[in-house]
C-alpha cells in the first residue's frame, strides 16, 4: 500500500471505535439522558467480546455478547436514573468507574491470551478503485457497520416517525408525555441501544483490531466518544466526522514520527493535536447558536417523573 | 472468599507452630500492575516463585496497587503482618515504601528503580540497556531495509538509554541502518501501540520494537510477516515467526539473596544496579530465523558482557549534534547513563523536549 492509502486506512480503523460509541451516545442523549459511562461500557464490551469470540471462536458470538454486556450496565444505569430519578452525572461517573473495574476483574484469565487475526471483508469492485479501494474497502465488518449505523441514525432521526418521537421526548419530556408517548420506556430503549454500542465500539478494539484483552486498553476513548457527540451538536454526520478528524490526526502525527523526518515539535503536543484540532473544527463548523441551540436536546441529563 | 479462607488457615497454621519448630519467615511483593503472563510484573513474580522454591518461605502479593496513597497502606499491611523483606517493585512506591520503612526498623525493604535509600531500604534496578544492545547488533546484522523502528512510551532516561544501546548495537555492525522513534506518550494503549507500529512498518522498518507495556508492537510485526523484540519477558508465543529474541529481566537472584541475609539477620540496605554479571539481565531463547554463526557472536558477546569487557556506552558515544559524549577509549559512567537526556548519531528523530 501507497503512504497515503496506510493512512488513510489507519484513520479508519482508529476513527471507528469513537463513531460507533458516539452514534449509540447521541442516541440516548436525544432522549435527554446523559450517560458519562461510555468508558465502563466499552470496557466491559471490550472483555465480554473478546472473551466469548476466544471461547466460541466466533467473533459474530464475541460481538453480540460486547453489545449484550453493554446495554446491561446501561440498564443498570438506566434503572437508576429513570427509575429512581438518580443523578445523570454521578450515575454516569460510577457507572464509568464501575465498568473499568469490572472489566480488568473479569478479564483476568483473558491477560495473555490472542485471537486469529479477524477476517478481511473486501467489497467487490469498490476496492478495486484507486486509493481510496484499498483505505476504505478493504475493512473488518464493524467498519461498515458504522457506515450503515450513520445512514440508518440520519434516516430515523430526521425522517421518520420514531426519530420524531425520539427527539420530542428528548425536548419536552412533559409535552411528549402528554400527547401519550410513554417517555420513560423510550428513554430506556435509547440508553439500552447506546450501552450496546458502546459495548461493540469496545469489541471493536479488542476483537479486531489489537486483537488482544488488556486491562485499560480502552485508554480514555469513550470519554473522547462522549466528547465527539457535544462538539459535534448532537448531528450525526459531524459525530463521525469528528472521529475520523480525530483518528486521522492522531494517525498522521504518528506516520510523521515513523518517517524519520528531523520534526522539531515537541512529542506531547504532536499527542495532543487529535484533541485540539478535532475541538477546534467542530468548534467552527458548529459556531451558529441557532442550530446548536436547535439540536442540543433541551431536557438532557434531567431527570423526569411522568406523574409530576 | 479464597483469600480470607488462606487467612484463617495461615492463622490456625501459625498457632500450632507457636509451640513446636519457628513459623515460617513471610515475605511480601508489592506490583503495580497485574501478574498477567508478560511483562514487568510478570518477570518480578517469576522472582518470587524462585524465592519460594529455593528458600522455602511464605511469600505473598498484592497486584495491580497504584502508585498513590493505596501503596502505603498495602506495604503497611505487609509490615504490620511482619514479612521480614518487603519488596516494592515499581518507581512510584518510592516515597511510601521510605516513610513506611522507618516505622518498622526490623523489616528489611526493597525498591526497585528508585533512587532514595533509607537506613532499612534498599534499592535494586537492572541494566536493561546491555540487552537492548545485543538486539541492536541482531537487528543491524538482519535488516534488509537498513532502518529499524522503535515504539517507546515516554523520553525518560531508562527509556534512553534503551534506544541509545540498540542503536548502538545495530551501528556496531551495519553503519547504514538508522533507528526511527515513536512516542506514543502512554505505557498501555495497546490500540495506539499497534497503530505506531503499523506505521513503522508501512514506511520501511523492518524490525521493530518497543518500550511500551503491552503486546501489540509484536502480534503487528507477526501479522505483517516482519520481526520484532519482545521486551521484559519472552514474547515469543504472540509471534512464533515475527520474535527474534527479548531483552529480560530477571530479579530472582538478587531477591534470594537479599532475604538470606535478611533471615540471617545481617542485611544491610544495598544500591544494586545490576546487568549481565549478576544474572539480572538476559536474552530470551533465539529465533530460528537468526542465523546460527550470529547467534555464537551474540552469545559470545554475553560472556563478554558477563565478563564486564564489553560495555554498551562504550566511547565513542557520539550526539545526533555530533557533540562527542564520550571519546574512544572511555567509558560512559553511572552519572552519565542516569543523566542521558539525547539520541546518539544513527537516530534519525528528534527528541522530544522535556
Amino acid at each position: 500500500m501507497a503512504l497515503f492509502e496506510s493512512i488513510l486506512f489507519a484513520t479508519v480503523v482508529a476513527g471507528t471505535p469513537l463513531a460507533i460509541v458516539g452514534l449509540g451516545q447521541l442516541i440516548a442523549e436525544k432522549s435527554g439522558v446523559l450517560n458519562l459511562g461510555a468508558e465502563g461500557m466499552m470496557a466491559t464490551g471490550a472483555i465480554a467480546g473478546f472473551a466469548i469470540a476466544y471461547e466460541t471462536q466466533s467473533v459474530w458470538l464475541g460481538m453480540g455478547a460486547a453489545m449484550i454486556a453493554g446495554a446491561i450496565l446501561a440498564g443498570l444505569f438506566a434503572f437508576v436514573v429513570l427509575t429512581l430519578l438518580g443523578n445523570q452525572v454521578a450515575t454516569g461517573l460510577a457507572l464509568s468507574i464501575f465498568g473499568v473495574g469490572l472489566s480488568a476483574f473479569a478479564g483476568k484469565p483473558y491477560e495473555s491470551k490472542i485471537l486469529p487475526s479477524p477476517q478481511v471483508l473486501e467489497i467487490p469492485l469498490l476496492s478495486d478503485i484507486p486509493v481510496v479501494g484499498p483505505a476504505l474497502f478493504q475493512h473488518t465488518w464493524p467498519v461498515y457497520f458504522s457506515w450503515v449505523l450513520l445512514g440508518a441514525m440520519m434516516w430515523f432521526l430526521y425522517r421518520s416517525r420514531g426519530g420524531l418521537i425520539l427527539r420530542a421526548v428528548g425536548e419536552s419530556p412533559h409535552s411528549a408525555h402528554t400527547v401519550g408517548f410513554p417517555v420513560i420506556r423510550i428513554r430506556y430503549l435509547a440508553t439500552l441501544f447506546g450501552g450496546a454500542m458502546a459495548g461493540m465500539g469496545g469489541a471493536f478494539l479488542s476483537v479486531f483490531v489489537t486483537p488482544l484483552w488488556a486491562e485499560g486498553m480502552v485508554a480514555g476513548r469513550g470519554w473522547i466518544a462522549i466528547a465527539l457527540v457535544v462538539f459535534a451538536t448532537w448531528r450525526p454526520l459531524r459525530v463521525v466526522l469528528g472521529a475520523y478528524l480525530f483518528g486521522g490526526v492522531l494517525i498522521t502525527q504518528l506516520f510523521i514520527q515513523g518517517s524519520g523526518m528531523a520534526i522539531e515539535i515537541p512529542a506531547q503536543i504532536l499527542s495532543a493535536l487529535p484533541y485540539l484540532v478535532t475541538i477546534v473544527v467542530l468548534v467552527i463548523i458548529s459556531r451558529n447558536p441557532n442550530t446548536v441551540r436547535l439540536n442540543a436536546p433541551v431536557s438532557l441529563g434531567r431527570p423526569y417523573r411522568p406523574d409530576a | 472468599m479464597s483469600f480470607s479462607l488462606k487467612m484463617a488457615l495461615l492463622g490456625l497454621s501459625m498457632a500450632a507452630m507457636v509451640g513446636a519448630a519457628a513459623a515460617k519467615d513471610s515475605i511480601g511483593f508489592v506490583y503495580v500492575s497485574p501478574v498477567g503472563d508478560a511483562g514487568w510484573t510478570y518477570q518480578h513474580d517469576l522472582a518470587r516463585q524462585q524465592v519460594e522454591r529455593e528458600l522455602g518461605v511464605e511469600t505473598r502479593f498484592v497486584e495491580s496497587v497504584s502508585e498513590g496513597p493505596d501503596a502505603e497502606r498495602v506495604i503497611r499491611d505487609m509490615a504490620k503482618r511482619g514479612d521480614k523483606v518487603v519488596f516494592a517493585t515499581s518507581f512510584g512506591f518510592m516515597n511510601y515504601a521510605l516513610k513506611v520503612s522507618k516505622s518498622f526498623p526490623n523489616t528489611a525493604f526493597v525498591h526497585v528503580t528508585g533512587y532514595k535509600m533509607g537506613k532499612n531500604m534498599g534499592l535494586v534496578n537492572a541494566r536493561f540497556y546491555e540487552g537492548r544492545y545485543l538486539t541492536g547488533v541482531i537487528a543491524g546484522e538482519m535488516t534488509d531495509s537498513d532502518v529499524l523502528g522503535y515504539v517507546a512510551a515516554f523520553p525518560i532516561p531508562e527509556v534512553l538509554q534503551g534506544i541509545n544501546a540498540f542503536t548502538k548495537g545495530a551501528r556496531s555492525v551495519n553503519p547504514d541502518v538508522e533507528v526511527r522513534v515513536i512516542w506514543v506518550n502512554s505505557w498501555h494503549d495497546p490500540g495506539k501501540e499497534r497503530a505506531a507500529a503499523l506505521s513503522l512498518l508501512e514506511q520501511d522498518a523492518d524490525i521493530i520494537t518497543h518500550h511500551t507495556d503491552s503486546t501489540a508492537v509484536v502480534q503487528a510485526a507477526e501479522e505483517k510477516g516482519k520481526y520484532a523484540f519482545g521486551y521484559h519477558s519472552d514474547m515469543s508465543k504472540y509471534g512464533p515467526n515475527a520474535h527474534l529474541t527479548a531483552a529480560t529481566h530477571h530479579w530472582g537472584e538478587h531477591y534470594v539473596k537479599t532475604v538470606q541475609a535478611a533471615q540471617a539477620g545481617v542485611w544491610k540496605p544495598t544500591n544494586v544496579w545490576g546487568g549481565y554479571p549478576e544474572g539480572m539481565v538476559k536474552l530470551a531463547p533465539m529465533n530460528k530465523a537468526i542465523p546460527a554463526p550470529l547467534q555464537a557472536r551474540i552469545k559470545a558477546m554475553e560472556a563478554q558482557l558477563r565478563a564486564g569487557t564489553l560495555h554498551p556506552f562504550s566511547g565513542p558515544v557520539v550526539k545526533q549534534s555530533g557533540e562527542v559524549v564520550i571519546p574512544a577509549g572511555e567509558t560512559m559512567d553511572d552519572g552519565g547513563l542516569n543523566a542521558m537526556n539525547y539520541y546518539v548519531q544513527g537516530v534519525v528523530s528528534k527528541l522530544p523536549k522535556n
